[in-house]
């Protein structure tokens, strides 16, 4: 016997809506196992990574904490993939995006106004959006493939940030630890609601990302020229519109939203640059986007499971003694497997029972 | 039909079936095909001569019935065992790899491994011996259309097949490389050899064919000898009903109208290695008129059309006029807004965006000549007019489909271009320029499209129709010029062209030569 693709005439309205869910249950399985493999029960980790953390106010807060630059990454992203621009360096657009909205509070720790933290917010998305420009004006001048520039610039954004934090904007009362000065008062993001948690403004900054974009992609013409670009570039230029000019909306957009996340998290969560500002959210971006179908609003909801997947594994590692890779492993597999179920919204499985004979006549007159 | 009676047919399939999801492509198909015979498979594009074909060729496996094959049961499980048993095809589309030399395409495809000097002395002796001399050491991308297809039956016939399959052979030929293409068939035929001819064109059928097998919606509705029928009682079988004939009514003073669409000394580059350059294309269109552009698919048709439609841009500003104003720098929003429509060669993936709607696509080729309609404050689509306008042309130009508001992907071929050309006739432009209207549409939709731009013409606006179909450009045009390696004829009158004259000039002969040819032929 073997098993079939078979192409359906129209995508699947049901499985669109299906798949996400599917990959998620696939994970659990996949992650139940691997857990049984480790030598752990696999019912009290999977306890630990997706129950326990949602048992506490506070630990709601976190939630929204790591699920905040996920949304803003992964809404941006969502874009840039529905043009059908691949942008992998995220990572790198969001440490660009603290670099530059920290610079004002590293380099002016005098310049003290409520104005410091507008401007912070706007230089982050400047500077998230002129590292996302580099891919998109190598891509359209030179025709290079933007997976590998972007996600080259990434590991040149790392070190740069990483310079900078123990070189010249260094805390000299660090203590020698990498890392800048902590942020005066008015250059850090407020909490939404102090007295129930840590939760800061990035999150609703993310809220409000993901809903404008959702407007943008389904009610206006902006949106439909990323979505017929993205699927048919030549029926997209025959509509009139420019494949290059998308280019630079695609990487300018998403690179500002992580950008913007880039410095939300410093000005917020963190309250200083540091060399480790980033744990990753840029790639973890790229499966939240997948994971909500690369729709806006989709992106919500998988920002939160995946930031849940951060919280349960500082859980699963301080209660069971998982190691913390379990967390990436997690976050490989449900890619893997929201990619492979999107299979089934344009193909169904058949089995077809094996036969016997290639062409031969039979003998049998 | 030959004796057939007595004689054991070649092949024969007795209540073929294939069902895709709720569609029965073909359903109980019953044919049989005698030795020596030429056999034409006739219908329309969608009655499922193809999905036939596929499976006698092994591409496709039936759901049901039985294919017999010298009077054995045959299961035909690939296209390989269907070469092993002694069945060749030529499809409609080459596959040939441009940058390779005959010869060595030829190899690619022969399962032994003969050196390549040893296949090019076989297919160059064959090739002459059948009358379709080639040069098995030319690079495939320099050939002509009609010199790849006589690779592709070369490679064919070196496997000594004793049904060959032929899928619309004619539709990339002049009129003369056609006549070359029946002497060959003929030959075959009295060398024994069955030949299986799928066409839509009736007159070559009648000239050629021994029997014919009419399908339609996926059902054999009749067989007959053609040298016995005519044409229409022919197109009467395919149809089910009478297809309405176009009616082209003379116009007056066309030499006084305005010139609305005016090409003037284009000249393009060859975009990629392949592609063809435009050499000084200069063709004026008045309004009320219809000129026609005749050629072989690959002599610049489509680069030209990308010229006027400002897909690509010329340097020389001067070198198209819309309406009387230079373009040549304007992209296709500015072209359209100057009153011009477009409709490509390519459906899906260039006149329409596969994966998205009906309406969404109305929005494609609309969104900047109709902003005021379409778009409102802030870029917000105005989805009820475009609903209400894609509904319209649906009605008008009777559009079939499975849903509402079906994407455009869900549609058959001849049902989407319906809607691509309705889409551009909805607008009532100044200028039309389309390519290949009626590609694979149906014979009554095909009418209608014609009748179509003929009427939007006489309403005083300037249509250019490219096509490889010259019997539509002779029914349709007022006049015809004919593209051949990137230059175009001047356009001669309809009533002066003959089909010889029309065929020279796609074989690429001198303008100023045309009526010695004509004689010649």
């Amino acid at each position: 016997m073997r098993i079939e693709l078979v192409k359906r005439p129209q995508h699947s309205v049901l499985f669109s809506a299906l798949s996400p869910f599917i990959a998620l249950a696939l994970t659990l399985v996949a992650g139940a196992i691997m857990f049984s493999l480790l030598g752990k029960n696999p019912v009290d980790a999977l306890y630990y990574y997706f129950i326990d953390p949602l048992r506490e106010t506070w630990s709601l807060h976190e939630l929204a904490i790591k699920a905040a630059p996920l949304i803003l990454i992964a809404a941006g992203l969502s874009v840039c993939f529905m043009s059908n621009n691949w942008n992998i360096g995220a990572e790198g657009q969001f440490i660009m995006g603290a670099v530059f909205g920290s610079a004002i509070p590293v380099l002016f720790p005098q310049f003290q106004s409520w104005i410091v933290l507008p401007l912070m917010l706007i230089l982050g998305l400047v500077g998230g959006a002129a590292y996302g420009a580099i891919p998109a004006f190598l891509k359209v001048r030179f025709n290079t493939n933007e997976i590998l520039t972007s996600l080259m610039l990434v590991y040149v954004a790392q070190l740069f940030n990483d310079w900078l934090v123990r070189g010249p904007w260094r805390n000299p009362q660090g203590m020698s630890f990498p890392g800048t000065v902590r942020f005066h008062e008015y250059a850090v993001l407020p909490e939404i609601w102090p007295e129930a948690g840590r939760a800061n403004w990035g999150f609703v900054f993310a809220l409000v990302a993901a809903v404008a974009l959702w407007f943008m992609m389904s009610r206006t013409l902006k949106g439909f020229e990323v979505k017929v670009l993205g699927q048919s570039p030549r029926a997209g230029r025959f509509a009139g519109f420019s494949a290059g000019r998308m280019v630079f909306f695609a990487f300018v957009v998403s690179g500002a939203l992580a950008g913007l996340a880039g410095i939300s998290e410093s000005s917020g969560a963190v309250g200083h640059l540091n060399e480790k500002i980033s744990i990753g959210y840029g790639f973890t971006g790229i499966i939240v986007a997948f994971l909500g179908r690369l729709n806006p609003l989709g992106v919500i909801a998988a920002g939160l499971v995946l930031a849940l997947t951060y919280l349960g594994g500082e859980a699963a590692q301080i209660s069971i003694g998982v190691s913390d890779k379990a967390v990436r492993a997690f976050q490989g597999m449900l890619l893997f497997f929201v990619l492979a179920c999107d299979t089934l919204i344009h193909y169904r499985i058949r089995f077809v029972g094996a036969r016997a004979g290639a062409g031969e006549v039979a003998q049998n007159v | 039909m030959q004796g057939t009676s007595t004689q054991q047919p070649l092949l024969e399939t007795r209540g073929l079936t294939k069902i895709f999801g709720s569609l029965r492509a073909c359903d109980g198909i019953d044919l049989a095909i005698a030795p020596g015979e030429i056999h034409a498979l006739l219908g329309e594009n969608g009655a499922g001569k193809s999905t036939l074909v596929k499976m006698l060729f092994g591409s496709l496996e039936p759901n049901g019935g039985e294919i017999r094959w010298k009077g054995n049961s045959a299961r035909i499980a690939n296209p390989n065992a269907a070469r092993k048993l002694g069945i060749g095809m030529v499809f409609q589309h080459f596959s040939l790899f441009e940058a390779l030399t005959a010869a060595e395409n030829i190899a690619l495809s022969l399962d032994d491994d003969t050196p390549i000097s040893t296949i090019a002395a076989k297919a160059k002796a064959l090739s002459y011996s059948y009358g379709l001399p080639l040069d098995p050491d030319a690079l495939v991308g320099d050939l002509s259309v009609g010199e790849r297809q006589r690779i592709e039956i070369i490679r064919c016939l070196l496997q000594q097949p004793e049904l060959i399959i032929l899928d619309e052979p004619t539709s990339v030929l002049t009129p003369q490389e056609a006549d070359k293409l029946f002497e060959t068939l003929e030959r075959l035929r009295a060398e024994g050899k069955s030949i299986l001819y799928i066409s839509h064109r009736l007159e070559e059928v009648k000239r050629l064919c021994d029997a014919a097998t009419v399908m339609r919606h996926g059902k054999v509705v009749d067989h007959c000898d053609p040298r016995k029928e005519t044409a229409a009682s022919l197109a009467r079988m395919m149809v089910g009903n009478e297809v309405n004939a176009v009616v082209r009514p003379p116009v007056d003073g066309i030499a006084e109208a305005p010139v609305l669409l005016e090409i003037d000394d284009l000249t393009r580059p060859p975009a990629t290695p392949f592609s063809i350059p435009l050499r000084h294309v200069r063709l004026e269109v008045r309004a009320g008129e219809v000129i026609g552009i005749a050629g072989v698919a690959g002599n610049g048709q489509g680069e030209l059309f990308e010229a006027i439609s400002g897909e690509a841009l010329q340097d020389d500003p001067g070198a198209i006029r819309i309406a009387g104003t230079e373009c040549g720098r304007l992209k296709i929003s500015a072209r359209r807004k100057l009153g011009a429509a477009f409709v490509p060669e390519e459906r899906l993936g260039h006149g329409a965006a596969p994966r998205m709607k009906l309406s969404e696509n109305l929005l494609l080729s609309r969104h900047s000549t109709d902003a005021r309609a379409y778009v409102g404050p802030l870029g917000v689509i105005r989805s009820g007019a475009i609903q209400a306008t894609a509904q319209r042309i649906i009605r008008m130009m009777d559009v079939r489909k499975s849903a509402e508001d079906p994407e455009a992907a869900a549609l058959s071929g001849g049902n989407l271009q319906k809607f691509i050309v309705g889409r551009e006739l909805d607008r009532q432009p100044r200028v039309l320029v389309v390519n290949q209207p009626t590609w694979g549409v149906d014979a009554g939709a095909a009418a209608r499209i014609r009748q179509a731009l003929i009427e939007l013409a006489r309403a005083g606006s300037a249509v250019l129709v490219v096509s490889q179909d010259l019997d539509e450009l002779f029914e349709i045009s007022d006049q015809i010029a004919v593209m051949h390696n990137g230059e175009l004829s001047k356009p001669i009158p309809v009533a002066e062209a003959t089909l010889e004259k029309i065929g020279l000039l796609m074989g690429g002969a001198e303008p100023g030569h045309v009526d010695h040819g004509a004689e010649v032929a």
